[in-house]
This record gives C-alpha cells, sequence and structure tokens, in this order.
C-alpha cells in the first residue's frame, strides 16, 4: 500500500524536479558514508598490522621448563612445623636440566590435538657471537624448519639464502636481519659463536631472515636442532621449548592450563606473554571506536539534517496532497521512497569515494623502520566496513525522512497552507 | 418535495488562540441539500474561508458537529477524512494551491489516480475532458508552476472535478478569472448541480456571481446574518 505505483510516481517527479537538491542531499551521505570508511579502513589497518607483526611471530602456547620453581628448602623440609624457625638466604635451584623431558613425545601427542595447527619443538640456547673485540648477544634456535615454517611462515620473512640450504647444511644459521647488519655478515660468511658452557664453535650464515620486530631480528638465529643439540653436546632428544599455534586464538589460555597441569611444566599462553603488548592493542581499539562512533553521529545527524530540509522543503505539497485526498501513509510512502533513493544513491557513491581514498591512501609510501617491514601505509579493506556503511546510510536516510514526514502527514492540512 | 440533505452544520464555534483569543466563528448553524448552488458572501476577515475549511474537513479544531452524506466527520481519524475528501469532496483553495513541479494534466489527475476507481488510462482521459471544459486543455502538459493565476485557478477547478464529488467548494474559485471565464465555470457549477445532482458551495464577493446561484449565506463578523 505504501509503494503503490502513484506514490513511487510522486516521489519519482519530487526528485527529478529538484535534481540539484537531490544531487546536494545525496552528497551529504556520500560524505559520511565516505569519511566512515577511509577512516575507519585506515585506523583499523594500522591496528591489524601492529597486531598481526606481533602476534603472528608469537606462539599461541610456549612450553618450557621454568627454572627456579618454588621447591621447599632442605631444611624446612627435615624440621617441619609452625613453631620452628628456618631461615634459608638466597636459595638458588639445583643443577638442573634446561631442557623437557620427553619433549619430542610431548609435541607428537600436541599435534594430534585438532585444535593444534602445528607444533614445533625447539632447542633454544643462548649465545654470543664474537665480533671483533665485542661480543654480541643472541638467541640461537635450533628447530624443524618445516615445522617452524608452518607456524611463522619463515619462508615469507627470508631475505636472502634460503631454507632449502639450511636444512642441508649441518653448520648453517639463517641469521636475524638486524643482527646480520649490525655485525656486517652476509651469506657465506663464518662467525665465531660462544656457547654459556663457554664452548667456541664456526657457523656459516646461510642467509638472512626478517619478521619486522627489533626483538627477534636483532637477536634470533635459527639452526636445525641437530645443530644446537652438538654445540651444546646434548642427544638429539634434547628439547628446551615447544612451541604451539592453535586453529582458535581463544582457547589458549584454556589450553596452555590444561596441559601445563598434564606436562609438569610451564606452559604459557600468548595473552600472558604478551600482557603489555596486548593493552596497547584494547587502548588502541578503544581509540579508533570513540573516533568511529564520533564520526558516525556527525554523519548521521548531518544527514538527518538534509533529509529533514528535504521533507520540511515539500511541506506545502504534503497539505495539497493531503486535501485532495492523500492519506497519512501515502505521504509516509512518498518521502520514505525519496529518502531510500537519496539514501541508496549517496550510500553506494561514499563506498565508491570511500573505497577510492583508502586505496589511494594504501599506496601512499610509508617506511616501517627498523620496527616494520612494510613500504606502504598499511589500510584495511575489510569488507565488513562496507556493507556497514551502506546500512548505515541507508537506514539513517530512511529515519531521517520517516520522522519529519509521519509528522507532516498527521496535522491538519490548512494548519500547513495558512502557514 | 422532501429535500435530502447533503450537509449539516450545527453551533459550530471556531477560536483563534494567535496572537489572543479570538472568535473567529459564533454558533454557526445551517443544512445544505443535494443539488443546490449555494453561495456565501460577506466582509473581507468575517470568516468565510475559516468557515469553508472546516466543512472541507481540513480542518479539524472546532466545536460543534458537520455532518455531510449522512455521516458524521466530526471526531474522525485524518486517515479516514482524507479517504472522505479524495472520493466526495472537491475544493478550490482561495489561492490556488497546485503542486508546482507537476504538470496541469498530473495534478488534475492524481486525486482520480488516489482513488483508484478507473484505470490511468481512463482518469487521463477525464482529466483531458475536465481540463477541457475549462478550455486548458492546451496547456495540459505545461508546468503548474508556469501558469498564470487564473491558468492556474481553472486547473484548480479541472481537479476539483475529478472524482465526480458529492460537494465542491470552493473559495473564491472565480476570484483570478475575467468575466468570460468566470462566466464559464459559473456555467460549469450550475450544470453540475442541476444535471448531476452535484452540490456547490462557494465563497464569493462577486455580487452577480451570487445573485444567480440558489442561495446566499451572508456572514458578518462570524455569525451567519441571513440566508439559513
Ligand atoms: N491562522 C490564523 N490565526 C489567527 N487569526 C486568523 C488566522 N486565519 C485567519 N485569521 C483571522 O480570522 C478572521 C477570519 O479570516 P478568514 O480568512 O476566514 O476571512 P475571510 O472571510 O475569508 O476574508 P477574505 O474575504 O478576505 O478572504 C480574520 O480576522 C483573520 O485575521
Ligand atoms: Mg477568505
Amino acid at each position: 500500500m505504501w509503494f503503490n505505483r502513484i506514490n513511487l510516481q510522486i516521489a519519482r517527479t519530487h526528485l527529478f524536479a529538484k535534481k540539484k537538491q537531490t544531487a546536494i542531499a545525496s552528497l551529504g551521505v556520500t560524505f559520511g558514508i565516505a569519511m566512515f570508511v577511509l577512516m575507519i579502513s585506515v585506523m583499523t589497518g594500522v591496528n591489524k598490522l601492529l597486531e598481526e607483526t606481533q602476534l603472528t611471530s608469537t606462539p599461541h602456547v610456549r612450553i618450557y621448563r621454568d627454572i627456579g620453581h618454588e621447591r621447599p628448602s632442605l631444611l624446612s623440609a627435615f624440621n617441619p612445623g609452625e613453631r620452628n624457625w628456618n631461615l634459608v638466604h638466597h636459595q638458588k635451584p639445583k643443577d638442573e636440566p634446561l631442557n623437557l623431558r620427553n619433549g619430542l613425545l610431548i609435541a607428537r601427542s600436541l599435534e594430534a590435538n585438532p585444535n593444534v595447527l602445528g607444533v614445533s619443538p625447539q632447542v633454544s640456547s643462548q649465545v654470543f657471537f664474537n665480533y671483533g673485540p665485542a661480543q654480541l648477544s643472541g638467541m640461537l634456535v635450533g628447530v624443524d624448519m618445516e615445522k617452524e615454517d608452518r607456524l611463522y611462515s619463515v619462508r615469507s620473512k627470508v631475505k636472502s639464502g634460503s631454507l632449502e640450504a639450511l636444512m642441508a647444511s649441518n653448520d648453517g644459521i639463517l641469521m636475524g636481519k638486524g643482527l646480520a647488519d649490525k655485525m656486517q655478515v652476509k651469506a657465506g660468511d663464518k662467525v665465531t659463536v660462544t656457547t654459556p658452557k663457554g664452548e667456541v664453535v664456526l657457523l656459516r650464515v646461510i642467509g638472512t631472515f626478517q619478521m619486522g620486530i627489533g626483538a627477534i631480528d636483532n637477536l634470533r638465529c635459527y639452526t636445525s636442532l641437530q645443530t644446537v643439540q652438538k654445540i651444546l653436546q646434548e642427544n638429539t632428544r634434547y628439547i628446551t621449548d615447544i612451541h604451539v599455534k592453535l586453529n582458535d586464538l581463544s582457547l589458549a589460555t584454556p589450553l596452555a592450563k590444561e596441559w601445563q597441569d598434564r606436562f609438569a611444566y610451564r606452559a604459557e599462553d600468548w595473552e600472558t606473554a604478551n600482557a603489555t603488548i596486548l593493552v596497547s592493542f584494547t587502548i588502541r581499539n578503544i581509540m579508533t571506536g570513540v573516533v568511529v562512533m564520533t564520526l558516525l553521529v556527525v554523519a548521521g545527524f548531518g544527514i538527518y539534517n538534509i533529509m529533514n530540509m528535504t521533507v520540511y522543503d515539500k511541506m506545502k505539497d504534503i497539505a495539497i496532497l493531503k486535501a485532495t485526498g492523500f492519506q497519512g501513509k501515502d505521504i509516509v510512502g512518498i518521502f520514505i521512497s525519496q529518502s531510500a533513493f537519496i539514501g541508496l544513491i549517496g550510500a553506494l557513491l561514499g563506498l565508491i569515494i570511500g573505497y577510492v581514498l583508502s586505496w589511494l591512501v594504501s599506496q601512499a609510501p610509508f617506511d616501517g623502520g627498523e620496527f616494520l617491514s612494510i613500504d606502504k601505509f598499511p589500510v584495511n579493506m575489510d569488507p565488513k566496513f562496507y556493507v556497514f556503511g551502506l546500512v548505515f546510510g541507508i537506514l539513517t536516510t530512511l529515519l531521517a525522512g520517516y520522522f519529519p514526514s509521519r509528522k507532516a502527514s498527521k496535522i491538519d492540512p490548512v494548519a500547513i497552507l495558512r502557514g | 418535495m422532501m429535500m435530502e440533505k447533503v450537509l449539516v452544520a450545527k453551533n459550530i464555534n471556531k477560536y483563534f488562540m494567535e496572537p489572543a483569543r479570538f472568535q473567529v466563528l459564533k454558533d454557526i448553524s445551517f443544512d445544505v441539500n443535494k443539488g443546490e448552488f449555494l453561495s456565501i458572501v460577506g466582509k473581507s476577515g468575517c470568516g468565510k474561508s475559516t468557515l469553508l475549511y472546516l466543512l472541507s474537513t481540513m480542518d479539524t479544531d472546532y466545536e460543534g458537529k458537520i455532518e455531510m452524506k449522512g455521516t458524521l466527520l466530526t471526531g474522525k481519524t485524518q486517515n479516514e477524512l482524507a479517504a472522505f475528501r479524495n472520493k466526495n469532496l472537491g475544493f478550490v483553495f482561495q489561492f490556488h494551491y497546485l503542486l508546482p513541479e507537476f504538470t496541469a494534466l498530473q495534478n488534475v489527475m492524481l486525486p482520480g489516480l488516489r482513488l483508484g476507481e478507473y484505470s490511468a488510462k481512463e482518469v487521463e482521459e477525464r482529466a483531458y475532458e475536465k481540463l477541457s471544459l475549462l478550455d486548458m486543455q492546451d496547456f495540459a502538459l505545461k508546468k503548474s508552476s508556469k501558469l498564470s493565476g487564473g491558468q492556474q485557478q481553472r486547473v484548480a477547478i479541472a481537479r476539483a472535478l475529478i472524482n465526480d464529488p458529492a460537494i465542491i467548494m470552493g473559495d473564491e474559485p472565480t476570484g483570478n478569472l475575467d468575466n468570460t471565464n468566470s462566466g464559464i465555470v459559473f456555467d460549469i457549477f450550475k450544470d453540475l448541480a442541476a444535471s448531476m445532482g452535484q452540490t456547490i458551495i462557494a465563497v464569493t464577493h462577486d455580487a452577480d456571481f451570487a445573485k444567480r446561484s440558489d442561495r446566499i449565506i451572508e456572514m458578518s463578523d462570524g455569525k451567519i446574518v441571513s440566508g439559513v
């Protein structure tokens, strides 16, 4: 009934008789929606990039042996009781091994878990790189490169050399780009490494990688499990860490807890490991939310005002239509269809302009510096934003057309005509 | 012979609140018969337009009762009144209000299309007929805002006739017309009343026009002084 042929025809005549006004009203919607799309794309683009660089190089769960687990002193074991005072100063752990016993078995059992995307058992050791008279500290990480690659897509981070060459050699390392630059070494160069036990070994740099995070690129060197095990003079079952990635990030906390209880080793989820980073993410997300909300409110009011004016401009027409027998629902129908048209055209145009602007920004050169390995500005062109923008634009316009026309449809036509 | 009453107004009072409370219409009562051609006359500002707006159901803010075609219209909803106007009432405003962005033909057709008793094609034919009656057929496709005052008034009259309403009300319907066209409009009204049984209620300042109608109601200062 609302949208019968006469009402649509009247709406069309109104829209096309005043093309300029229709265009201005549509452009009002366009402007709001385009700004919304641009802002949210850019802001979430930055957030997403930061989050992703942080999270892709972080294991969801890391299992390792926590040194210095609280342990009752021998004294209190032999002399228990509330009344007895046992004073033990600066209790140190025993000379216990750093490895996970049955590490490979644990890794294998984790791999069978359907929630697990990948497991990478590794041996990591603090080392010093001899650079002339100076010693640079670094982290030598022995991994099964195929498994490590599945977790962190190392292959795409390789800047020189190749993973195959690393896997083929028995004294090769893949060095973080920051560290390699500091030591001025290139693929093929040899470096001298001092282990925690004081051994000095010679290793060959067969390539470099860059994760985009300074804390990793300036410290880490990848090599094979066997190489580290050999340097540390340990057997081939020696594993210090197990990194796990899950299919669903949110399962990390409960699973870590379960595994910690099951394997009796420390199992740390990514949220605990990255608590400070997460706080900054939360703050950034809240800020994005506030900015986008403000933008939507402003855009919404703009659209509302323009539609209101469009309807009030036609007040006399409404009175005449009512005088000649058009009912309230006809009036509302006429203006709702005009609003729908303006909203649809305006919002679609807004999406297109928003897309073009976001694309232009995404092409702008941007130097991420040491910290981020990007050369263009990060923009998040999520289709979700476009759907939201379209719905928001049309809905606001519809409401902005509905309320004043419903109000107008309820008053006596003479009250309008008399002024 | 018993006359059929098509309109009954009973004890109508109307006040304007701004700028100060002021009674425009004072206890107005009268009947109009079917097929009657009635003129309402009176000095400027005595309340003729105000009364006609009430009768046309476009102003619902009054005391008293208005009945048309045996139906009590006082207290009906806006939508019911709009439907009643669409079918039974043709109105010509003192200041001929047309939809400015529509052609003369579209202005005449719209109430007909809204009523929906005829197909769009038939409504168009009928609209042309009404426009021809008023010698406006040549301007049918012109935008109404581009017409002269008298031409607009004639289009407004054609629009009032489109649904063959039982009652046609005009607020100085010939106010902008020359003698020839005034005469044409008068003859149309006279004919509609006599042969179609449609009732005409016209406010006029034209003494000649009033004198030739069936009955004259004279108002003064919000009251009817003669013609009831
Ligand atoms: N909206 C209004 N608010 C207040 N007073 C009004 C309003 N409309 C009309 N009036 C007053 O009511 C009185 C009657 O006005 P109305 O328009 O009915 O006169 P009229 O008889 O039609 O005069 P005319 O012959 O000049 O058209 C006038 O005194 C006018 O000033
Ligand atoms: Mg008047």
